[in-house]
């Protein structure tokens, strides 16, 4: 089954509600508010139970049980820490930059959330379905960068400082290979729109098709994402042992669960963009769903079975490799992800020139 | 409503611009700009041009300010009143300021009667790869060119840069 003509359900729920119903304008922007409300109780869902994954893989890898007392299997347990954040006394250093101390998170958030409108969670369900999706994600994930270097100079601490810089630093580096590695993708589907790639997948996965150099780049972007969002082994920017906890030393409560939920998100987006590039988005494995009825339901499920694994690599990652130091980190990036990176893309475009891909 | 966002979007400029130019913290000075920055890519994605927004983003936003924030750093005064400088320093920048605003007014009076062109609203990224590469008129193979050369050079003399304690080693070596 191959489909070709997508329907935009959010373009179809607008119009429904500005001309169907026929409040016009007062229509649209009132659909405009119900999705931005969607996709915010979403990010924060997916923020919580990201963290409550976490903790349990962690308990796993480590013989332990994790949270598990508060609601059926802990499920309630991060939304109890959540509670707890809210309620906290926010208090900070004596003489920090208060509007630049507060823009930060915000900064962080609205990148992340800005991102996830992009993505395609299912056949046809993606708030804002641009013609340069990958490219956006890339270029809007670049302020997400300003908030923590503005967050770590705003706190007034050396060691928010010190974090800031050296989150900057490390999430511009491996911006490069990430963008290598996704480029190398682009190529093979000739456009940069996400759900156009993902129909281009219909026939194959990229991770197949494109065999080799498909293969390394799936490679460096996992490990240049993990790196971009800060994750053990690329942890440094917060490496507790040097740096306190680097750019969010001097945040408290709600200040601090924001940055935290950013991060988990950053690293949601991560997952779903390897995945729409390489894995397919959410097209069933060999179409084995394709003929059941409800496409949207069955698309929803696998996007969220592969994420779901992806997620998991990350966090087997975190208990598998010791963190790096601040210049093998760079000697990672600078002297081997990205000459093989750009060695890789003059590979791919040798083979797509030759039609040597499937 | 596309028009409410343009004010929006055009006070947001102004004020953060004149913010940015008046503050006495420079670290300050950097974050108003990239407001400024971010208001202008707004802008582009009002118009459509969402390849433009999107370099805007990558560009300044990604590249430029955070290199600006590094250099900031590196500067012996951030916090309290700025350096004074020499009234006579400060011809050249009051005649270029003057003579670009004058340009930009006199552009947008002389031309203020042009519609935007129903042209597919969209331009997509085949679009912008062949003109960044053909050699017809209208054509952008020269500057292209021209920016990869540059880029070579700069990358050349960083790497000259870092490598300069150990070069100079190398010679003195020799010599002895």
């Amino acid at each position: 089954m191959i489909l070709t003509n997508t329907t935009n359900y959010f373009s179809q729920f607008i119009a429904y509600f500005s001309d169907t119903i026929g409040w016009g304008m007062g229509g649209q922007i009132l659909a405009y508010v119900l999705i931005a409300i969607v996709y915010l109780i979403f990010f924060a869902l997916a923020g919580l139970y990201l963290v409550y994954l976490e903790r349990r893989v962690a308990a796993f890898f480590q013989l332990r049980l994790g949270p598990n007392r508060v609601g059926p299997w802990g499920l309630m347990q991060t939304i109890a820490d959540a509670l707890k954040l809210l309620s906290k006394e926010i208090f900070g250093t004596d003489r920090k930059d208060k509007l630049l101390y507060h823009t930060a998170y915000y900064l962080v958030i609205v990148a992340a959330l800005i991102s996830l409108s992009v993505i395609p969670f299912s056949n046809g369900i993606a708030a804002y379905d641009i013609n340069i999706g990958v490219f956006f994600i890339s270029a809007v994930s670049s302020v997400g960068i300003l908030g923590l270097l503005i967050g770590g100079w705003g706190s007034n601490n050396k060691y928010g400082v010190l974090g800031g810089m050296r989150s900057g630093l490390q999430m511009i580096s491996y911006e490069l290979s990430s963008g290598l590695a996704i480029l190398t993708i682009v190529l093979m589907a000739g456009s940069l729109q996400l759900s156009e790639i993902i129909h281009q997948q219909q026939a194959g996965w990229f991770l197949w098709r494109g065999h080799i150099p498909a293969l390394i780049a799936f490679v460096i972007f996992v490990i240049a994402g993990t790196a971009e969002s800060n994750r053990t082994p690329f942890d440094l920017p917060e490496g507790e042992a040097e740096l306190g906890a680097g750019y969010h030393t001097e945040y408290s409560g709600m200040g601090f669960a924001w940055f935290f939920l950013a991060e988990f998100i950053n690293m949601f987006i991560i997952s779903a963009v390897g995945v729409t590039l390489f894995l397919g988005g959410w097209l069933a494995p060999f179409g084995i769903t394709d003929g059941l009825g409800m496409p949207w339901l069955w698309g929803f499920i696998w996007f969220f079975i592969k994420v779901g694994l992806m997620i998991f690599l990350l966090m087997w990652f975190r208990w598998t490799f010791p963190r790096l130091r601040i210049d093998q980190l760079l000697t990672l990036e600078w002297k081997y992800l990205l000459p093989i990176g750009l060695v890789n893309i003059i590979l791919m475009a040798v083979l797509v020139y030759y039609h040597l891909v499937f | 409503m596309e028009r409410i966002i343009f004010y929006l979007l055009a006070i947001f400029i102004v004020v953060f611009a004149l913010l940015s130019v008046t503050t006495k913290k420079l670290y300050r000075a950097a974050i108003y700009l990239l407001f400024v920055l971010l208001s202008i890519s707004g802008i582009y994605f009002l118009l459509e041009y969402n390849f433009m927004g999107a370099v805007q983003l990558s560009v300044y936003v990604g590249g430029i300010m955070v290199i600006l924030i590094y250099a900031i750093m590196m500067t012996d005064k951030i916090e309290g009143p700025l350096r004074t400088i020499p009234t006579t320093w400060k011809i050249v920048p009051i005649i270029v300021t003057v003579a670009t605003a004058a340009t930009a007014i006199y552009a947008i009076v002389t031309n203020s009667g042009i519609q935007k062109e129903n042209v597919a609203s969209v331009t997509t990224v085949d679009q912008v790869g062949e003109k960044l590469l053909s050699y017809d008129s209208g054509g952008f193979v020269l500057p292209f060119e021209v920016i990869s050369v540059l880029l070579l050079a700069v990358m050349i003399g960083a790497i000259v840069i870092a490598k300069a304690k150990k070069l100079v080693d190398q010679q003195k070596n020799i010599k002895l």
